[in-house]
C-alpha cells in the first residue's frame, strides 16, 4: 500500500480530491434546495458564492473536480488495458500537463472579477 | 485494506456486489467526467457565480432537458461519492462497531440526499 513515489502520490490526491467534492455536494444540494423556499432567501444564501474568498474556494473546488476527472480516467485506461501499467508514471504526467492546460485558463476566468 | 492494482486504484474484485461496485464507479466516472465538467464550464466559465439566482435557476428549470441533466450529475455523483466513501470506511475504520456505525451514517445520508435532492430538481415550481 504504502509504496512512495508517483502511484501513492496520485492515489492519496485521489482520496483526497473525492472527499472535498463529496463535501462541496452535499452543502450545494442544500442550498440549492433553498428553491423550494422562495426567491428571497434563496438569492439571500446563493450571493455568498460572490464572496472573495468563496470564488477562490471554488477555483479550490475545479481544481479537485478536473485532478479527480483526469486522474480517474488514468486508473480507468489502466485497468482495462493493464499492459499500460509499465507507464502508469508516464501516464500521471500527463495527468498532470493535461490538468495545468485546463486549470490555469479556468482559474484565469473564475479569478478575473476580483481585480 | 483494499487491494491495490498496479496503478494505484482498487483491485479489480474478483465478483458480487463489490465488482459491481467497482465497475459503477469506472462507468459513473466517464458519465460524471461530462456531466460535472460541463457544470462546472457552465456555470463558472461561460456564466459565473455574479449572474446565478433565482430566476437563472428558474429560467433554466424551465426546459425539462436541464432538469433531467442536473437530475442524471445529482444522482451519479451522489452514489458515486458515497460509494468512495463506503470504501474508505471499510479502508480506515478497523473496530466492528464503529465500522458498522460508520456505514450505517454513510448509507442514511445516501438515502436522505438522494430523496431531498430529487425532490428538488424534480418538483421545483418558479411561481410557488
Amino acid at each position: 500500500m504504502y509504496r512512495g513515489g508517483t502511484g501513492q502520490a496520485a492515489w492519496l490526491l485521489h482520496r483526497l480530491t473525492g472527499l472535498g467534492v463529496l463535501l462541496f455536494l452535499l452543502i450545494h444540494i442544500l442550498d440549492t434546495g433553498l428553491v423550494l423556499f422562495g426567491a428571497e432567501i434563496y438569492n439571500k444564501v446563493v450571493i455568498i458564492y460572490t464572496h472573495p474568498v468563496f470564488r477562490v474556494g471554488e477555483v479550490g473546488l475545479m481544481a479537485a473536480v478536473l485532478y479527480h476527472a483526469l486522474n480517474g480516467i488514468r486508473i480507468t485506461v489502466l485497468d482495462f488495458w493493464p499492459e499500460l501499467s509499465g507507464k502508469q508514471r508516464e501516464l500521471f504526467y500527463g495527468v498532470v500537463a493535461l490538468f495545468a492546460l485546463l486549470f490555469l485558463p479556468s482559474a484565469y476566468l473564475m479569478l478575473k472579477p476580483l481585480f | 485494506m483494499a487491494e491495490l492494482s498496479g496503478a494505484g486504484g482498487r483491485a479489480r474484485p474478483t465478483g458480487g456486489l463489490e465488482l459491481y461496485a467497482w465497475l459503477f464507479m469506472r462507468v459513473s466516472g466517464i458519465l460524471l467526467l461530462l456531466l460535472a465538467l460541463g457544470h462546472l464550464a457552465i456555470m463558472h466559465l461561460i456564466h459565473s457565480v455574479d449572474e446565478i439566482n433565482f430566476a437563472f435557476v428558474a429560467g433554466r428549470w424551465a426546459n425539462p432537458l436541464w432538469r433531467l441533466y442536473d437530475w442524471m450529475l445529482l444522482t451519479l455523483a451522489l452514489v458515486h461519492g458515497f460509494n468512495g466513501l463506503r470504501v474508505m470506511v471499510d479502508d480506515y475504520v478497523r473496530q466492528a462497531g464503529w465500522r458498522m456505525i460508520c456505514l450505517v451514517v454513510v448509507y442514511a445520508l445516501t438515502f436522505f440526499f438522494l430523496i431531498a435532492g430529487s425532490m428538488v430538481v424534480l418538483t421545483f415550481q418558479p411561481g410557488s
